[in-house]
């Protein structure tokens, strides 16, 4: 079983939930921008949630099924279709043989995650299919998805844990069957709106003066177009810390917020380095994170703060509630 | 005995905290990190996912839901907080001792170090001066960072001191040995960078295929050796 790549989209890398363990030899952790869709799409097919998905940005690429195959698409979306016929979000969706996947115009969010059945049969790099790309390692080659590659897919059973979706299949010509129930991940944001991110201080704050710290909570900040996976550079006002702050290089990960010398903060993100050396005024509530990776060059953020404590409960609730998910979805399907 | 202060510990969000020893750059304190981070790497405690030790700071990452030990009442940063400072408090070996010596050949000045010349200059020296004090210097693996495989290293002969470059280069080439400031580096892939390159060296720093992925560790005690450029080819060649 494969999958072929017709058009490989804007950027299609195949990342999941981190390179961990080895940030002590300078490799970065990369992984899902977006944890909560790669998240529920694969409990969506069945998979363990640390398998490999599709990151997808922006615009999609278009994917040949040489089999049956059970997919999910979450996340943004990217108008997937199959010929005419568009294709749900946030279920599971059983592919007939040789079905082309497509993707149109992008109508929210900033990412989509697809994940298959099986999972996408790449050779772990130091315990991960992340891609690095800058490394040129890990995932499909080390590099984003190009016209004509072809991505082995593991074997599984495709109609696992969802029996009836074959019956449904073969009862007529449809390229797809998709059950009625859904999982939203809700991370992709409703509105184009200023967005609220909740952050908690980070190990510099208190060397910022006040009025850097409420300028920081009460203005607003644009993501600017060089923003990647790398981090967000924000536009804004300008957070000049006490005195110049001499840093000596230690840990930084996805969510700090740093500030460099020109007052402009950046958020780092999933593809950020292992240490870094500029004050950090704060970082982002793993629970948001998610939304802001759905976010897009041009819109603003706004930040909330709360305490380490409050940003661990929302965490914590947010796990709880995807192992229910994950406990109803994996109950063996009734056979009717 | 020499006694050492008790370290510090500072939340990095949610899914981080980070221990300090002291403030400054320090061969005493790089060795206290490094010993506790061996430690905590030799003696996992549940829920950590990574431990990032860098000049005087331990990282630790880990995921909030599989921090086990202590009151479930109590968050699991102050948990997490309470099981590292018991593993402290029992006090940790130092692990230095007879660290390994790694010998990095070095062709230094023309294409492979542009910068020589001028830090000779800066520095009131003359090139084969500068090469003589860098291979000289008792260059020790502070921390990996930067870039997959990148070591920064302390033991710069003062003398050698220099601010990094003002305006970066956008490529460095892989194997490049520059310096900057107090410390030395060698670039392990290519990359953006701004410290001052005096020489390549024809060895691989990082090999992601392999276990541990990279030719230095942390703690290692490097020797700069000069070599000539058609020793620089050779190695090279028989390498590939």
């Amino acid at each position: 079983m494969s999958v072929h790549v017709i058009k490989p989209g804007a950027l299609s890398t195949l990342q999941d939930l981190g390179r961990f363990g080895y940030q002590r030899y300078g490799v970065i952790v990369d992984g899902v921008m977006d944890e909560w869709s790669h998240r529920a799409a694969n409990i969506l097919v069945g998979n363990p949630e640390s398998e490999a998905t599709l990151e997808m940005t922006l615009v999609g690429p278009t994917l040949r099924f040489d089999d049956t195959t059970l997919i999910a698409i979450c996340g943004a979306d990217l108008s997937p279709r199959i010929g005419e016929r568009e294709v749900p979000m946030d279920r599971p969706v059983l592919l007939r043989a040789d079905t082309q996947l497509e993707f149109g115009r992008r109508r929210t969010g900033c990412r989509a995650y697809l994940a298959i059945k099986g999972g996408y049969d790449v050779a772990p790099v130091m315990e991960s299919k992340s891609t690095y790309l800058r490394g040129g390692f890990g995932g499909f080659q080390g590099r984003a998805l190009r016209k004509d590659d072809t991505i082995a897919i593991g074997r599984s059973d495709a109609t696992n844990p969802y029996r009836s979706l074959l019956r449904m299949l073969s009862a007529n010509d449809d390229p797809f069957c998709a059950p009625p129930f859904a999982l939203r991940p809700r991370s992709v944001p409703d509105a184009t709106a200023a967005q609220s991110v909740r952050v908690v201080s980070g190990p510099q704050w208190q060397r910022f003066p006040d009025a850097a710290q409420r300028e920081f909570l009460d203005s607003e900040f644009a993501i600017t177009p060089s923003s990647d996976r790398m981090g967000y550079r924000l536009q804004g006002a300008k957070l000049a810390p006490r005195e110049a702050i001499e840093m000596i290089s230690e840990g930084v990960s996805f969510g700090t917020i740093q500030v460099p010398p020109d007052g402009n903060p950046i958020i780092l993100m999933a593809d950020c380095q292992t240490t870094g050396g500029y004050p950090k005024i704060a970082q982002v509530a793993s629970v948001d994170l998610p939304r802001l990776a759905q976010m897009m060059p041009g819109q603003t953020v706004r930040f909330e703060l709360i305490s380490l404590d409050e940003a661990q409960r929302l965490y914590l609730a947010r796990q709880h509630d995807f192992a229910q998910v994950l406990q109803s979805v994996s109950q063996p399907q009734q056979e009717s | 005995m020499k006694v050492e202060s008790d370290p510090t510990f500072q939340p990095m969000g949610d899914r981080c905290l980070i221990i300090e020893f002291e403030s400054r750059v320090d061969p005493e304190i790089n060795a206290r990190v490094r010993s506790v981070a061996r430690h905590l790497l030799t003696h996992p405690i549940e829920g950590v996912v990574d431990i990032v030790p860098a000049f005087t700071t331990v990282a630790v990452h880990y995921r909030p839901e599989a921090v086990r030990d202590g009151p479930p009442s109590e968050s699991p940063y102050r948990r997490l907080c309470r099981s590292i400072e018991r593993i402290l408090a029992q006090g940790i070996a130092r692990t230095d001792v007879g660290a390994r010596v790694v010998e990095v050949p070095v062709c230094y000045g023309g294409e492979f170090g542009p910068d020589l010349d001028e830090v000779a200059v800066q520095c009131h020296l003359t090139p084969q001066q500068v090469i003589a004090l860098h291979a000289a210097s008792p260059h020790q693996v502070y921390m990996l960072g930067f870039a997959p495989g990148f070591p920064y290293l302390g033991g710069l002969d003062s003398r050698l001191e220099t601010p990094r470059r003002s305006t970066p280069r956008t490529k460095v080439p892989a194997g490049s040995v520059a310096i900057a400031r107090e410390q030395s580096a060698i670039y392990s892939i290519e990359t953006p960078g701004g410290w001052n390159i005096l020489g390549r060296t024809p060895l691989k720093l990082f090999t992601p295929e392999t276990v541990p992925p990279c030719l230095l560790q942390p703690g290692d005690n490097v020797r700069f050796v000069p070599i000539s450029a058609e020793q620089f080819n050779a190695m090279q060649q028989s390498r590939a």
